[in-house]
């Protein structure tokens, strides 16, 4: 191997793993907060990428009716559960936010497609479409369940998963797609070629990062979070409700699933179960942070994205093995170094 | 004369258990409140019910409203505040952090930088620690810090619960003189303690609970004299 492939191999790791990074921080944003390991995270991303796709073919995309039924079927659930507590003055509420909202996004969504929108548009459109799934999903499946234990919440994780695999599958069948890309720019550092798509990947990663420092380090909402995910019983004490901090970890995961979505999709081709595979790099990522700290996630991802990216020169075949093997190693390390994390979590 | 919280016959079960038999308390505007009685009697589990982290049967009322059915966070909203016995402190987040977070209930912000101040200014440790995340304070200071929290959050009634656990002589000391004060600034307080003697030196009004049960009540003046509490908790000292 010549220095000039290991550079090229290297960006383009840097590159896969900033992908990976965003959904690492959303894996771990939402563990913290919720308890639960959201395996189809990846499967989110893989939706962005195939809506969006969907909107560019001029398509309204499956995922809008998904929005609709679940917007449907959480609001009959959070009906239910206010009746039964006696508190129908909050019923309106729950309206506008389990039903009129997600309803009103997939309708803008539905109206700006027929205008032919540019690019930048049809973008915040699969985003717009994507971010109401899963807080959905957490209020219909999760906050039912959510003082279950960690392995409870993971396995219902796990089997959400599949159902989003074969909702991908039925909503956009099982041709993959690439999109256009989002610049055609490019430029050469030392003699090695640097596409426009590999830089915006790289920037969107941080910028996304350096936004989500903001938002826990300077508003009360981010310190709420972050309270939540420290102290559960500490921060309901000060009137933060679990269930409101959940839904706001979920939307903000979703963007960042979202976000790496659109910028592998012009990269690689994207199939209806892409995710999966998304989903466990970012989670091998995020375990190498102990699951715990956004910094060490990223850092952990873009290990895994420099990793497979030289593994796929050595073997393409083997690529994903050489990955997941890292894993082994990785978690004895984490189980020496933390012998106590197992209760911290169950407390 | 109206309380502002009372409890009438509530119940409460860990399964099948009763840790706590029909007990009913009051406290008045302005009051302190301390419910004594040996480790097991089912003080702390009384509090974790008053500020709805267990369910329990019976009535439960404050200032007015039935509260015995609101989750923890609407009753914190109706500023009843409880500092529990493990503090339940965010020890990766620096003391100003904690504190700010007390004040999360308030939907009126206004008024959150002068409540900072007024923390600062009874605890002074505080301010000098405020960049320190909060793991690294001593007992003394963890708990002071509790309080401070809580008082982020204007609490109409705080409940306490073995505020002087752990800590040495001289800081419980101090713990007890901040509580009375608080009743000069109109809190009303529902204080929890093993330490008998002190708790009713600095209370109006006092329970005994024993097994789950109320066993005796009185102007705590009374109480500390009496003599079969003498020789139950407060003897010796």
């Amino acid at each position: 191997m010549t220095s000039d492939i290991a550079a090229i191999l290297g960006i383009d790791g840097i590159a896969t793993g900033a992908v990976y990074a965003l959904v690492a921080i959303g894996t771990v944003l939402i563990f913290t907060v919720t308890r639960v390991i959201f395996i189809p995270f990846g499967d989110i991303a893989a939706l962005t990428a195939l809506t969006l796709a969907a909107l560019d073919a001029k398509r309204f995309p499956g995922t809008g009716a998904l929005v609709v039924i679940l917007a449907c079927l959480a609001t009959l659930i959070e009906i239910i559960s206010l009746l039964r507590a006696g508190e129908p003055r909050l019923l309106p509420r729950a309206l506008a936010f389990y039903l009129v909202l997600p309803l009103a996004v997939v309708g803008a969504a539905w109206l700006t497609m027929r205008l032919d929108p540019p690019l930048a548009v049809r973008l915040v459109l699969a985003l717009m479409l994507i971010m109401p799934i899963s807080p959905l999903l957490d209020r219909i499946v999760f906050r039912p369940i959510a003082d279950g234990t960690v392995l409870l919440l993971l396995t219902v994780s796990v089997a959400l998963h599949f159902a989003l695999v074969g909702l991908g599958l039925l909503f956009f069948g099982p041709e993959g797609v690439r999109t256009e890309p989002l610049t055609s720019f490019s430029m050469e550092l030392a003699g090695v070629l640097i596409s426009g798509q590999t830089l915006l990947i790289v920037i969107a990663a941080l910028v996304f990062s350096g936004l989500l420092y903001l938002f826990f380090d300077f508003t009360l909402v981010g310190k709420s979070l972050r309270a939540t995910a420290v102290n559960r019983t500490g921060s309901r004490l000060m009137g933060i409700r679990p269930a409101r901090a959940g839904t706001i970890a979920y939307l903000l995961g979703s963007l960042m699933a979202g976000v790496s979505g659109i910028l592998i999709a012009p990269v690689n081709t994207v199939f209806y179960d892409s995710g999966f595979l998304i989903g466990l790099k970012a989670f091998v990522g995020a375990i190498v942070g102990g699951m715990t700290s956004y910094p060490g996630a990223a850092i952990g991802a873009v290990g895994v994205g420099i990793l497979e990216s030289f593994a796929s020169f050595e073997s393409s075949a083997l690529k994903d093995v050489i990955v997941f093997s890292l894993l082994i190693p990785i978690l004895i390390w984490r189980s020496l170094a933390s012998l106590h994390s197992e209760e911290e979590i169950e407390e | 004369m109206t309380a502002m919280f009372s409890m009438t016959d509530v119940t409460v079960c860990y399964d099948n258990v009763e840790a706590v038999r029909n007990v009913s308390l009051s406290v008045e505007e302005g009051q302190i409140v301390t419910v004594i009685g040996p480790n097991g009697a089912g003080k702390t589990t009384l509090l974790m019910a008053a500020i709805g982290l267990l369910a329990s049967r019976g009535r439960m009322e404050f200032q007015g409203g039935d509260i015995g059915k609101l989750a923890v966070e609407d009753r914190v909203e109706r500023r009843l505040c409880l500092v529990p016995e493990k503090r339940e402190l965010f020890s990766d987040m620096s003391v100003a952090d904690n504190l700010l977070l007390g004040s999360y209930s308030l939907r009126d912000r206004s008024g959150v930088a002068k409540t900072l101040d007024e923390v600062y200014d009874r605890f002074p440790r505080l301010k000098e620690r405020q960049r320190q995340a909060a793991g690294t304070l001593s007992g003394g200071e963890r708990q002071m810090l509790a309080l401070g929290r809580a008082l982020m959050a204007k609490p109409k009634l705080l409940m306490l619960d073995e505020p002087s656990l752990g800590l040495a002589p001289l800081i419980v000391r101090e713990i007890f003189r901040t509580i009375a004060s608080l009743r000069d600034l109109g809190v009303s307080i529902l204080l929890v303690e093993q330490n008998a003697r002190a708790a009713l030196e600095t209370a109006d009004y006092g329970y005994v609970l024993e097994t789950g049960e109320v066993v005796q009540s009185g102007p705590a003046k009374d109480l500390i004299h009496d003599p079969r509490l003498i020789t139950a908790y407060l003897g010796g000292h």
